[in-house]
């Protein structure tokens, strides 16, 4: 007798669960992962309150979770007018780090300015270095249909090794010991933080802004219709009238924008000078906090406070439970997988006869 | 002579449509059975459960006197049952042989596959070099592989479904030729086809289909192409029903030698098309599906710069360039084949499904932003107007029924004031109520002054709402044929492509 495996799809696919889904991913997340605590021969209930509650149990610990949802949350919103568009783009690290080198290289041009208008110049350049790098994969993608998975993928090499040469090369601090890092941004150039003693910076606003606008933009304007409409179906976008290859370039900008404003924040926040890691993975973490976000703003922002604590108890699961920090990849990694699955599932119906 | 397949009352019901209503008869071994009939007439759905690939709902069928039932190809296959499908399943990087031994039920080893195919390419002479990949075969050469594939099955009888549409002139005489020593061999051929001459240049039996029955079993050599067409429309007289007559003289759309280059085997290239549709006229392009509606659809709607020669001429103005934004914006309505996922968004809303067309509008725009009050109360007056079932214009499209849907689509095209509303597959699939419905609201349309092309493989449905009707048969589009003292001996023989 032989098995086989039927896959169906569900005439009533169901918009609750559809958004549901998330809160079960992370059910499972925690379920399955106390199973890998148990491995490890820690009790699953200490090792959740040492990797989800105690990072964020003070003031400094919650500062930092907004530290690092920011960047996700920026990068994430972004991406999400490209995958809303079924745009793949996989390269909003590299991105982030041509928005770091632009807006990064005012700060270090103009290395003894204190004017105010330093920093608003190197946000400015942050997202036109983001954007700038966005437009090749996108001018391959319209002009010559090659596939940008690919394109993007490779060029966050490119540009991790453009940040190397610059860092070990030209813009080598003279008094850095030799050590492969740029000199410190002036204070002008500098993000201000929220609060005394704290890293939350100005960044937290943007994110809530960009929420904002792209609420209105998905829900109240055409732009946002096409998007929506190309994202469903290609032939019913040709049918409406839209040009799809517009479409594609405007939303690499605006993510490739995106992304690189969040690389400017990293380096002119918390970091205040250019090195070779800049970013623990952001721009490719963003990409499970779009999806784990369901591509919607106000979800996203949930869902980057969500990932970025996994940064945080990975981080703390290291100091005190004395396991890898990459615990915390394993957790992100297993979010994305039980969401794919449940979306999969609420898709399709799936028998064995 | 004894039949080697007998057909008993054969049922198959599909929702809404009986696809199969007791078909009984007889195929006679070593001959040539041709089954004849227009789209949707039953054929694949016969020769499907004769493969084993449908399962009727009532009936039986007989090989060689047994009683048999059919319940896998490879059940058929064991009884000596092989069929060659329209559309063919090869891997395109692998090569003839490796395509060659996938197909294979029992194991066999490379080499001796490769002996066994090159006995039976030479015997009937198949040009097939067993080495070369797919990829680097003709249209005509492909068809060899899926042939030569069946025969290594040693089968008794052999299906084909509509095996010449892919083919050029010179293929289907080295095809018949192929045939006709196949069967001399002792094979039983059952040839599927709407193209009358070759039912009567290679046939000896044809069986006439028509909503799922057999109409009359013939011996061919005593029916020429003109009584073949006759019999397969004939009844169809009856069913014309007079609409006005056209009153304007004013000529909204001409084509004239519209042609296509594609390279792509999967399409048909048009040739030379030429027509003149004045203000107010309904003009019905009829055919069987895979003539070259879809390019000729594809052309008029201009959504993939599919290319052409030849010039399209609206209202004096070439439109030949224009998007299909441009053409939407000079009042030209489309209604395309496919609903869910080309003239609506089935995961969208009614309203949204409004803008999806009419965004081109500016009354449903305030600068940048959409204008919900304005699509909703659209939307609003087309579920008024054309009886859309539906609680609300908030329900997403996917949710309704599809001839809800097809009344909605049709009613928001019609409600925005259109000089041309092209339409393609207009009551394809949906309940005889809306069905009524839209051919209603289609004549009425036009009694305002509105021209309308419709392109449908439905002639009961041209017949009875167009005012002229011409064929589309390979690619070529036949006179114009005006509907009220239609000769159906003459549109039967165009619909077998067989012009003036």
């Amino acid at each position: 007798m032989v098995y086989l495996i039927n896959i169906k799809l569900r005439e009533d696919y169901s918009n609750l669960i559809f958004y549901l889904s998330p809160l079960v991913a992370v059910f499972l997340t925690l379920f399955f992962g106390s199973f890998i605590f148990l491995l490890l021969d820690l009790s699953p209930i200490e090792s959740f309150k040492i990797f989800f509650i105690s990072p964020i149990s003070n003031s400094y610990g919650i500062s930092e979770l907004f530290v690092k949802a920011t960047p996700l949350a920026i990068i994430a919103l972004g991406l999400s007018y490209c995958f809303k568009n079924n745009i793949y783009n996989i390269g909003a690290e590299g991105q982030l780090t041509m928005g770091a080198i632009f807006g990064g290289g005012i700060g270090l041009l103009f290395n003894d300015s204190t004017s105010i208008f330093l920093l608003p110049l190197m946000i400015l350049f942050g997202a036109i270095g983001g954007a700038f790098w966005a437009t090749i994969p996108a001018l391959l993608k319209t002009k010559f249909n090659t596939n940008e998975i690919l394109t993007s993928l490779m060029l966050t090499y490119v540009a991790l090794f453009i940040l190397d040469y610059f860092v070990v090369g030209p813009w080598k601090d003279p008094a850095g010991y030799g050590l492969p890092k740029s000199m410190p941004f002036p204070d002008a150039g500098r993000l201000p933080v929220l609060f005394d003693g704290l890293r939350i910076h100005i960044g937290v606003y943007f994110a809530i802004i960009i929420c904002f606008i792209s609420y209105i933009v998905y829900n109240k304007t055409l732009f946002g219709f096409k998007l929506r409409v190309s994202g469903f179906s290609s032939k019913a976008s040709q049918y409406a009238g839209f040009k799809y290859k517009n479409l594609i370039f405007y939303t690499f900008l605006i993510s490739g924008a995106c992304a690189g404003l969040a690389g400017l924040f990293e380096v002119s926040g918390p970091i205040g000078l250019l090195y070779r890691d800049i970013s623990p993975n952001y721009g490719f973490t963003a990409i499970i906090v779009a999806f784990l976000g369901r591509l919607n703003p106000l979800g996203i922002i949930l869902s980057s406070l969500l990932i970025a604590l996994t940064y945080l108890g990975a981080e703390d699961a290291q100091l005190f439970l004395k396991i890898p920090s990459a615990v915390g990849f394993v957790f992100q990694g297993l979010v994305l997988f039980f969401l794919l699955g449940t979306d999969f599932l609420n898709k399709y119906k799936v028998s064995i006869s | 002579m004894q039949p080697i397949v007998e057909f008993q009352n054969i049922c198959k019901e599909y929702p809404g449509v009986v696809a199969n209503n007791n078909v009984s008869f007889k195929i006679i071994r070593q001959s040539i059975h041709a089954i004849l009939g227009e789209n949707g007439a039953g054929k694949s759905t016969l020769v499907k459960i004769l493969y084993g690939h449908v399962k009727p709902d009532k009936g039986q069928i007989i090989i060689n006197s047994d009683l048999v039932t059919i319940n896998s190809p490879t059940m058929a296959q064991t009884l000596g049952i092989n069929m060659v499908f329209q559309h063919f399943s090869l891997f395109e990087s692998l090569t003839v042989a490796e395509n060659l031994i996938l197909g294979m039920s029992e194991k066999i080893s490379l080499s001796k596959l490769k002996s066994n195919s090159e006995t039976i390419c030479n015997k009937y002479g198949f040009n097939l070099n067993l080495n070369s990949p797919i990829s680097s075969l003709s249209v005509g050469q492909r068809q060899s592989v899926e042939i030569v594939r069946s025969l290594l099955n040693n089968p008794k009888i052999l299906i084909m479904d509509e095996p010449t549409s892919v083919l050029t002139p010179d293929e289907i005489n080295k095809l018949f030729k192929i045939i006709k020593k196949l069967v001399a061999d002792g094979l039983t051929v059952i040839f599927i086809s709407h193209k009358l001459d070759e039912i009567i240049n290679l046939s000896d039996h044809v069986t006439i289909m028509r909503n799922g029955e057999v109409i009359s079993n013939l011996t061919t050599k005593n029916e020429d192409p003109e009584s073949l067409g006759y019999k397969m429309l004939g009844y169809k007289v009856t069913k014309t029903k007079q609409i006005n007559n056209v009153n304007y003289s004013e000529n909204v759309l001409s084509l004239s030698n519209l042609s296509s280059f594609s390279q792509d085997p999967f399409t048909t290239n048009l040739n030379k098309i030429n027509f003149n549709l004045k203000k107010g006229q309904i003009f019905g392009i009829a055919g069987v599906a895979g003539n070259g509606q879809k390019e000729l659809m594809e052309i008029l709607l201009n959504e993939n710069d599919f290319e052409f020669n030849g010039d399209i001429i609206f209202k004096n103005i070439n439109i030949n360039k224009l998007s299909t934004f441009q053409r939407k914006s000079l009042s030209i309505s489309y209604v395309t084949e496919q609903r869910l996922g080309h003239s609506a968004v089935p995961e969208m809303s009614l309203s949204e499904n409004i803008l999806l067309s009419m965004n081109h509008k500016t009354e449903f725009k305030k600068g940048d932003f959409i204008n919900f009050d304005r699509i909703n109360s659209y939307a609003n007056d087309v579920i008024k107007n054309f009886n859309v079932d539906t609680p609300s214009f908030n329900v997403k499209a996917g949710k309704l029924s599809g001839g809800n849907l097809q009344k909605f689509i049709i009613g928001r095209e019609i409600m925005s004031d259109p000089e041309l509303l092209i339409l393609s597959q207009p009551t394809w699939g949906i309940d005889a109520g809306s069905e009524a419905f839209i051919k209603k609201s289609l004549i009425e349309l036009s009694h305002r002054g509105v021209s309308i092309i419709i392109i449908s493989h439905d002639l009961d449905e041209l017949l009875e709402v167009c005012h002229n009707i011409s064929v589309l048969y390979e690619g070529s589009l036949s006179k114009s044929l005006n509907v009220e003292n239609i000769d159906i001996t003459k549109l039967g023989k165009y619909m077998g492509g067989l012009f003036d």
